[in-house]
């Protein structure tokens, strides 16, 4: 009697043990929006590595999209395309090194980057205030402003005709920060995904639809009956590669890199190989493309 | 240039790659399915236990996991306990893990509420034939839960199996995610392509389920 007694005593324990051991992951894993609030996490966990180790390793891990076309996305042999991956693609050559892809959604990016699961995360990645608390930005090699994309019977012109209207976004784009932020009163109709999203403005579930203006514009482009009434909206965003916080190393790496690739050119060639046919000739080039880091 | 968008199945390996993501879906559930029935028949069995700590320790285990959507334990799984123990778990490991502790945690009250509905006269008429505590279990009571397991485990077999779309956001590909890969790939050739994809994927997953139904059907035929 006494034994068994002990044994379920010690199950209890090593089961409320494993309890405890959720709830404080609960706190600094997905609590991780609110604030900073780890304290001890960010610092104990030096997980990243550094540009030798990964050289010693053979191989860069690198966050991207894998369907967000034209930007990072699968084509249908199953390899990894667009201007995204093409830039990982050369920071993979320049290091030296193979490149391994991670497929991440628009939700997840900031803890890959966070918790060093990958190195690098180049998925289209906004430069933002919030985000930057908690992983490193690179120098920025692509800027943004929003769009809105609505149908042509009720085109939305201005920021007043979406008034009492719904809008559809992606979670965890820029554009859902931006209207949450700046524009309380427009009613918001939230996607996990691109394909979701655009799904539900063909089928009128919403009014209009925001994200980044080169994004609609490539789609209003083949989409007749829909017109890019805001091409835009809020500040120009900067997109840039981002690194778990404090890998200094490979921080330093990536804007040597993007300040020499800015001699030759490179995001031009980028931009002629994977976004100009599918902006066609409508798209100016430099109005996306940042090269050496310098944002004028 | 615009068809109807059926092609978009056959471009490339497309087809193929739906088949290896509905694989990647059924290697985790089905790993985690066979765990969570032989963990959760020790924990039905751990709940029944009279003791208050015991009753207490899957009482709160229980109310955790179903109270947390699943999405959060695999959160907490893949990042969480990376950034709290430096412990890089690999996505797919982190994902039978969280669907592996969700399922024990059903399937023991499955088994719970099984043993508990096995009205107090069967063990009674069975000690009075003389049968000694294994034998009622193993002639009288098992027979009889096993019986009335059956349905509910066969739901919870396919709602895991579904659930598990939700592992792309700890970045494992799997069929819905390549599905979702294929239409955005050909959101502007084949914008109707989505309504393909989606049928193909349902039935992908129609062909992972439904043997598990006729499984079901078979053995309560056999048990009847």
């Amino acid at each position: 009697m006494k034994y068994s007694t002990i044994i379920k005593k010690i199950a209890a324990l090593s089961l409320s043990a494993v309890l405890a051991v959720g709830a404080l992951t609960a706190c600094s894993g997905s609590g991780s929006d609110t604030a900073n609030g780890s304290n001890a996490g960010e610092k104990n966990n030096a997980t990243y590595r550094t540009v030798d180790e990964i050289k010693q390793s053979g191989k860069v891990i690198i966050g991207v999209f894998s369907d967000k076309a034209p930007f990072g996305y699968v084509d249908e042999n199953g390899s990894y395309q667009g201007y995204d991956v093409y830039f990982a693609e050369r920071i993979a050559k320049d290091l030296g090194v193979e490149v391994e892809y991670v497929s991440t959604d628009p939700a997840s990016r900031v803890e890959y980057a966070a918790t060093g699961k990958v190195d690098i995360i180049l998925a289209n990645f906004t430069v933002t205030e919030e985000r930057a608390e908690k992983v490193d930005f690179a120098l920025p090699y692509m800027k943004v402003k929003l769009g809105v994309v609505s149908p042509d019977t009720a085109v939305v012109r201005s920021i007043d005709d979406l008034k009492d209207k719904t809008l559809i976004v992606v979670k965890g784009t820029t554009a859902e920060t931006y209207f949450e932020k700046n524009e309380p009163d427009v009613k918001l109709q939230k996607y996990d995904e691109y394909a979701d999203a655009y799904n539900a403005l063909l089928q009128g579930r919403g009014d209009a639809f925001s994200t980044d203006n080169t994004e609609v514009l490539a789609w209003a482009l083949v989409n007749p009956g829909y017109t890019v009434g805001i091409d835009a909206l809020g500040n120009a965003d900067t997109i840039a590669p981002a690194v778990q916080k404090g890998n200094t190393s490979l921080l330093n790496w990536l804007n040597d890199e993007i300040k020499s690739l800015g001699n030759e050119n490179f995001f031009h060639a980028d931009y002629d190989a994977t976004l100009a046919s599918v902006y066609g000739a409508a798209a100016n080039p430099d109005s996306l493309v940042v090269e050496g880091g310098v944002v004028d | 240039m615009r068809a109807s968008g059926i092609e978009v199945l056959f471009l490339g390996s497309n087809f193929a790659r739906l088949v290896e993501g509905l694989w990647v879906t059924v290697r985790i559930s089905l790993l985690a399915v066979l765990l969570s029935l032989l963990l959760g028949i020790l924990f039905g069995l751990f709940m029944t236990l009279q003791n208050p700590i015991a009753r207490a320790v899957s009482r709160v285990y229980l109310e955790f996991i179903r109270i947390m959507p699943q999405l959060v334990l695999l959160f907490i799984a893949y990042f969480g306990v990376t950034r709290a123990f430096g412990w890089n778990w690999d996505a797919e490991f982190s994902a039978v893990l969280v669907f592996t502790l969700w399922g024990t945690a059903e399937m023991g009250d499955l088994v719970r509420g099984a043993l508990k509905s096995i009205p107090q006269h069967q063990y009674d008429s069975a000690y009075a034939l003389g049968m000694n505590r294994r034998q009622t279990f193993l002639y009288i009571i098992i027979p009889q839960t096993l019986r009335r397991l059956l349905p509910p485990t066969i739901n919870l077999t396919t709602r895991m199996i579904k659930t598990t779309s939700l592992v792309v956001l700890i970045g494992i590909t799997e069929v819905l995610k390549v599905g979702k890969q294929i239409i955005d790939v050909n959101r502007f050739q084949y914008p109707t392509a989505s309504l393909w994809v989606y049928g193909a994927v349902f039935v992908l997953y129609f062909l992972a389920c439904w043997p598990i139904s006729l499984l079901a059907k078979y053995l309560e035929k056999r048990w009847r």
